[in-house]
């Protein structure tokens, strides 16, 4: 599937935004299909937007709005037809598909109100040249090509949009992913929170590396509260990256691992010798604040100082 | 090239400043060991922050090293392994996990006055 759309694109984007040209004796037959479709646009409108609704495509969106919105495409669906470039359809479906991918709207519904419209207006071709099968014909060949490279256009533009769409948020959820702070001196936490996967945590560990070099961190406590489960490849990982913070002359103590990320580790078999781990974070921080020297004493009995 | 060995106190100092073949690695660990007897050194403190690669025969040298010092009555501590260097260590399941590591000259000296402390204090 993935790969198919991969090479439509690639197909799509090599070729001009400008319809094949038709041939010389098809030019009259896509005049009179423009004419056609201009004098017909009312009632071919309402039947499109009519089947949408039956066929329960775009159900996040209201009527009136599915309305709207298919007069749009219809007029830019008719104008590419007539001046054979497709620049202004492409960027009024990169613009819709901005505006309904965060409603929801899926890849099929998009491809299947095209492919309706499609239906819609080939059926009324054929219902108003029924008796002459020659001009029909010379219309369908006019009219085939530019219609599915309309299809083609707007699909293609639909799922470009979705994958800058993933693209941006992979971006930002790796950004925000691994923050090494320094809680004191010569101390850093490392709160991990959510799914590790194989490049997460190559990012993480690289990070940490920096960030006890930078910040000439004695220890690090690694809290793993917020990660839900992790596999042998990831507990590996974890592993290294405590070998290798020791390597730079930090030890690592790692808080927070739940009762199921423990018993799977013992499952798995990942030699957690080399590792020092402490109950919650709390502990983590106090013991390493011991390793570092220092000793926390409150200030008197009754609350903060003045 | 040859490490240059240097005096500082108690410690001896070697810092390392350009790829090493193994014959130097060698020669290395020969000189350190006469010169912990020699200067009655209590530490050793080899300073790898130029390398930007640590294979296997140059781990197990330096481990070979700390096992030798060690028996001569010194301590022995790496310093300035890179983030890349380490992580490309462990990697090949390189890990040094008998020797001690600090992250730079400055904190190998601080580890080593702990550990001379300690000593005398256990004495």
């Amino acid at each position: 599937m993935a790969s198919s759309i991969k090479l439509t694109t690639t197909q799509f984007e090599a070729a001009p935004p400008v319809l094949s040209k038709p041939a010389s004796e098809a030019l009259p037959a896509l005049r009179e299909l423009v004419a056609h479709l201009r004098e017909h646009r009312t009632e071919l409108r309402e039947e499109w937007a009519r089947r949408i609704t039956q066929t329960q495509l775009l159900v996040a969106m209201s009527k009136d709005e599915i309305f709207a919105e298919a007069t749009s495409v219809y007029d830019n669906y008719v104008e590419a037809l007539e001046t054979g470039t497709l620049e202004t359809l492409q960027a009024y479906a990169r613009n819709l598909s901005e505006r309904i991918i965060p409603r929801g709207v899926e890849t099929y519904e998009v491809v299947g109100i095209v492919l309706l419209l499609r239906d819609v207006l080939a059926r009324s071709l054929f219902a108003k040249y029924q008796s002459d099968f020659k001009v029909l014909n010379h219309i369908l060949d006019a009219y085939e090509p530019a219609a599915n490279r309309i299809a083609n256009t707007v699909a293609v533009g639909f799922v470009q949009e979705r994958e800058r769409i993933i693209r941006e948020q992979q971006e930002a959820i790796r950004e925000l992913s691994t923050p090494v702070l320094q809680v004191r001196e010569r101390l850093l936490i490392l709160p991990i929170i959510g799914v590790i996967d194989p490049q997460r945590a190559k990012q993480l560990t690289e990070q940490l590396l920096r960030g006890i070099r930078a910040n000439r961190a004695r220890v690090v406590v690694i809290d793993i509260t917020g990660v839900a489960a992790m596999d042998s490849h990831v507990a590996n990982h974890l592993v290294q990256t405590v070998e290798a913070s020791r390597l730079l002359g930090a030890t690592v103590i790692v808080t927070g691992l739940s009762p199921e990320i423990a018993q799977t580790l013992v499952n798995i078999g990942v030699d957690l010798g080399k590792m020092t781990t402490v109950g919650d974070l709390q502990g983590g921080i106090e013991e390493a604040e011991r390793l570092l020297g220092y000793k926390v004493v409150p200030s008197g009995e009754t609350g903060p100082s003045v | 090239m040859a490490v240059p060995i240097l005096k500082q106190s108690k410690y001896l100092i070697a810092t390392i400043q350009s790829a090493l073949t193994d014959t130097d690695l060698v020669l290395l660990r020969d000189a350190l060991a006469e010169q912990v007897g020699k200067f009655r050194s209590r530490g050793v403190i080899i300073d790898v922050t130029a390398l930007d690669v640590l294979d296997s025969f140059a781990s197990r040298t330096l481990r070979d090293i700390a096992y030798v010092v060690g028996l001569r009555g010194a301590q022995m501590v790496i310093v300035g392994i890179q983030p890349e260097v380490a992580f490309a260590m462990v990697q090949l399941g390189i890990t040094l996990s008998t020797v001690a590591t600090a992250l730079d000259l400055e904190e190998g000296l601080a580890y080593l006055d702990g550990r001379l402390r300690h000593a005398q204090r256990g004495t």
